[in-house]
Order: structure tokens, then C-alpha cells, then sequence
């Protein structure tokens, strides 16, 4: 935490981020790119477990209720307590930098194998059949058919998981793991005589524009792979 | 480590408190009472609201405007809030730290349950909703005897992911001078004190877990068997674990 010792720039004002930006660039932007790599690979993990799970549990349908229950469960732990409780039952140290991308892959594919479900088992039924009649076997169906009719559905999901990602990483920081959170723990501990706004403010600019960033990413990628729902809103 | 977490959970004298810790139960008392009020005064606020947007179909870009709200790192908008406010208050009281954390509380639980109660409004079928006005009821009483009762799973999943979110916040509180289970996690970390620190989150998870299997209990009670589909033949998923319906209903808000 070098950044607790320097109080760069002068004023206090909210106003007055992007001064205390321009004044701890360097430890500002590594603080981002953490933040960065710690909300976005948890999500691609996580969708990358998700994806055979939430197949499996809309393909045979006794594998659904149980397997939505677990995942359930999963999600109702606190964040903060699955930081803490993840590195004994993984014989980690106590503070361990790993600890944070576990417990958010572990939150992604909670949330995701569910979307997976629903969005494979939203695929019409004579879609299905239509796509067996043209000739597709049953991987070729899964990749081709199945799969790209699910991803608005996937998309919705992949949102929600990045979006709380980056709020859920921010609560790392106050355990002392480097990312964006430690510029509130700076701004709390520069607060205490008078309060100094710039890290606060300057935080959590970052953290709305991160997470607006990686929206603005899934939304065109969903547009993108799935041309044909243009096609039929602009007739 | 995991038989020392477990003594330190199973100690006596951590749970009557003393020799500068407090007691376990004064913090889980202090925890449940702070998400409490939290998620009463968000009830209050949102579930009205969210039933008259529902019924009237006015000021649906509430909705997307409470959903944007999510993008707001709250560990960030907790610590703003205390900052701003903490200063004003001198002496011996906690309320320079409890209102900024109330505050923060409450605007995380609100989205969940205005939007649920918003879907589940809009979702009930047109035809049940003719029939009830054809049967002579009025607007109120179309409201309140037909689309709350067939509302209430959406409502009560919206209440359950409000409260889990709450509970989760409550104990990052605990980061400010402030009670809670969240004061074993930082306590123990700040003295390097491991077991302490994992038994707080081990607590923290059990409260979650508790409050979840309470507010799905009372939703069995309180929901219709016409509407849950419980004991029919055609089994549905209702009643299920609250982060399933979140998705749901984020999804048909996107």
C-alpha cells in the first residue's frame, strides 16, 4: 500500500480524481489491470465448466432439480466468507492471491450452469427435429443448433456474473488483496482527521466504467453471434 | 487449520465474549438486526411501488434504473457514504457508521425485490386477470386477491436474493468501526488470528444458509399450491434456491 503514505494530490474535493489518477498512475493502473483479469477470468472459467454441467442437467432432466439446489447453495454464501473459507479446505495460506478468482469461478458457475439449462432448454422442439431430419448428428446439433439459439439466453447470464464480479472483487480489497478496493481502504485511511474524497471517487468511477466496459463487450458479442434476431426485428 | 476453525467455533468462552472479544451471539444478534431493518425499510419502499408498476404498467425504466444500480462497486458507495457522513457525528454512538451502512443496505436490497414484484406482476395471464374484473372486482381488488397471491413466488425469490445480498454486505460493514459477524473476519485478520478469521466466515455462511431455508419455509406456507404447482403431478422448480430466480428475472429484464 504505497500509495497510504503519499497524499499527491493536494486537494480533497471529489471533484479532484483524476489529479490523484494522474498523480499514482502507475499503482492506479496495476490496481486496474487486477481488477480486470480478476472479473474477466473467473466468468470464462466459469462458463467453461458451466457449459458441460448445464447440458447434462437439460439433457437428463433427474440431474436438473439437484444439480440448480447445489448450485443454489453455492451462490447463497457471502462472498467475503468464501474468501475466507476457500484456502483451508484447499490447504492454501490464509491470505492467498488465488483465493479470490476460486471464489468468483465458483459464483460464475453457479449463476451460469443454470442459464445454460434454461437457454438449451428453451431451443423449440421442432427446431430440434428439424435440424435431426436435415441430417445433424447429436454433437453437430449441440454446436450448431442448440448452442447458438441458447446464447442470447448465456449472454443474459454472462452480464449479470461479470457485472457482480467486478463489485465482488472491490470487497477482496478490503482483506488486503490488490485490485481497485484498495483505493477505498487508501480513501478510508486518508479520511480520518477530514475526509478525502479523490481514491473513493476515483474508485468508483473505475469500477462503473470497468464494469460498463465488459457489458458493452458481451452485448456486442451476443449481437454478433446471433445475426439472424436483426434480421427478423427490422422486418 | 480446519480442527482449529472448529475450536474456535466450539470454544465456550468465545461465545460469552470477554478479554477484549466480543461474544459471538452479541454479533450475530447485532448482524440479523442490522439486515433486518435494512430489508424491512426496502420491503416497504419497494414492494408497493413495485405492485402499482406492475398494475398500472407506469414507470417501467424503474426497473433498468434500479438494475444499473447493481454496477456500483458497494464496498466503494459504503465507505463514500461513511466519509461523508461519519464526521457529523461525535462521542460515544455508532450512527456516523450505522446510517452510511444502512443507507448502502438498503440500496442493494431494493432492486431485487421492485424488479420480482414488477415481473411477477406483469406476468400474471391476461386471462386470469379478465376473469377476475369480469367477476366484478375493482382495480384494488384485482390487486390485491388475485395478482399479489400469483405474484408471490417472483416477490418472495426477489426477497430472498435481497436478503442473501444483505446479509453478504452487512459483514463487509464490520470493515467500518461497526458490529457484525464481518468483525471476526477483519478482527482476526488484523491479529492474525486465522482461526478467528475463518470461523467469522464460516458464521457468515451459516447465516446465509439459515436465512434462505427460513424465508423459503415461510414462502411454502405462504404461497397458494394453485400457484406453486407443489403436490401436482407436472413438477416445477418453484421454491427453489433464490439465486435461480434472480437470473430469471434479470433476464427477461435485458
Amino acid at each position: 500500500m504505497t500509495a497510504t503514505s503519499t497524499a499527491g494530490a493536494a486537494s480533497s474535493s471529489p471533484w479532484h480524481f483524476w489529479a490523484y489518477f494522474t498523480a499514482h498512475r502507475h499503482q492506479d493502473l496495476s490496481w486496474l489491470w487486477d481488477h480486470v483479469w480478476l472479473s474477466a477470468l473467473p466468468v470464462v472459467i466459469g462458463l467453461a465448466i458451466a457449459l458441460p454441467l448445464g447440458w447434462l442437467a437439460s439433457r437428463y432432466k433427474w440431474i436438473y432439480p439437484p444439480m440448480l439446489s447445489l448450485m443454489g447453495l453455492l451462490y447463497t454464501i457471502p462472498s467475503i466468507a468464501l474468501f475466507v473459507i476457500i484456502p483451508p479446505l484447499l490447504g492454501l495460506k490464509a491470505l492467498d492471491p488465488i483465493q479470490v478468482p476460486i471464489a468468483l469461478t465458483v459464483y460464475s458457475v453457479a449463476l451460469l450452469v443454470r442459464v445454460v439449462a434454461d437457454g438449451l432448454g428453451s431451443v423449440p422442439e421442432d427446431v430440434l427435429q428439424a435440424a435431426t431430419a436435415m441430417g445433424f448428428g447429436r454433437v453437430q446439433r449441440l454446436v450448431k443448433v442448440e448452442l447458438p439459439i441458447a446464447v442470447p439466453v448465456i449472454a443474459a447470464g454472462l452480464r449479470v456474473a461479470t457485472v457482480s464480479n467486478v463489485s465482488i472483487v472491490a470487497v477482496a480489497g478490503t482483506i488486503g488483496l490488490a485490485n481497485l478496493g484498495q483505493l477505498f481502504t487508501t480513501g478510508f485511511q486518508l479520511s480520518t482527521p477530514t475526509a478525502y474524497y479523490p481514491p473513493i471517487v476515483l474508485g468508483i468511477v473505475l469500477c462503473v466504467a470497468l464494469a460498463l466496459a465488459f457489458d458493452g463487450v458481451i452485448v456486442t458479442a451476443n449481437r454478433l453471434l446471433t445475426p439472424w434476431r436483426r434480421a427478423v426485428q427490422g422486418r | 487449520m480446519i480442527g482449529n476453525v472448529f475450536g474456535w467455533l466450539t470454544t465456550a468462552a468465545h461465545w460469552r465474549g470477554g478479554n477484549g472479544m466480543t461474544a459471538i451471539g452479541t454479533q450475530i444478534q447485532a448482524h440479523v438486526t442490522y439486515s433486518f431493518v435494512a430489508v424491512a425499510i426496502a420491503l416497504a419502499i419497494a414492494l408497493p411501488l413495485g405492485l402499482f408498476m406492475g398494475h398500472t404498467g407506469r414507470l417501467p425504466f424503474l426497473v433498468s434504473a434500479a438494475n444499473t444500480l447493481r454496477a456500483l462497486p458497494t464496498v466503494g458507495v459504503l465507505i463514500l457514504l461513511t466519509v461523508m457522513i461519519a464526521p457529523n457525528f461525535h462521542g460515544r454512538t455508532d450512527f456516523g457508521y450505522l446510517i452510511p451502512t444502512e443507507i448502502v443496505l438498503v440500496l442493494i436490497a431494493i432492486p431485487p425485490i421492485l424488479s420480482n414484484t414488477y415481473a411477477g406482476v406483469q406476468n400474471v395471464d391476461g386471462v386470469v386477470r379478465d376473469a377476475a374484473s369480469a367477476m366484478g372486482m375493482t382495480g384494488s381488488q384485482v390487486l390485491l386477491q388475485v395478482e399479489l397471491p400469483n405474484s408471490l413466488p417472483l416477490i418472495f425469490s426477489g426477497l430472498r436474493s435481497a436478503s442473501l445480498q444483505v446479509i453478504a454486505t452487512a459483514t463487509i460493514a464490520s470493515y467500518l468501526p461497526l458490529g457484525g459477524l464481518g468483525r471476526f473476519i477483519y478482527d482476526g485478520l488484523a491479529q492474525q488470528d486465522f482461526p478467528q478469521m475463518i470461523g467469522g466466515g464460516v458464521l457468515v455462511a451459516l447465516l446465509a444458509l439459515l436465512t434462505d431455508s427460513v424465508l423459503a419455509f415461510i414462502q411454502r406456507h405462504v404461497v397458494s399450491r394453485g400457484v406453486s404447482g407443489r403436490f401436482s403431478k407436472k413438477a416445477m422448480t418453484a421454491g427453489g434456491p433464490a439465486a435461480a430466480d434472480i437470473v430469471q428475472a434479470e433476464v427477461a429484464a435485458v
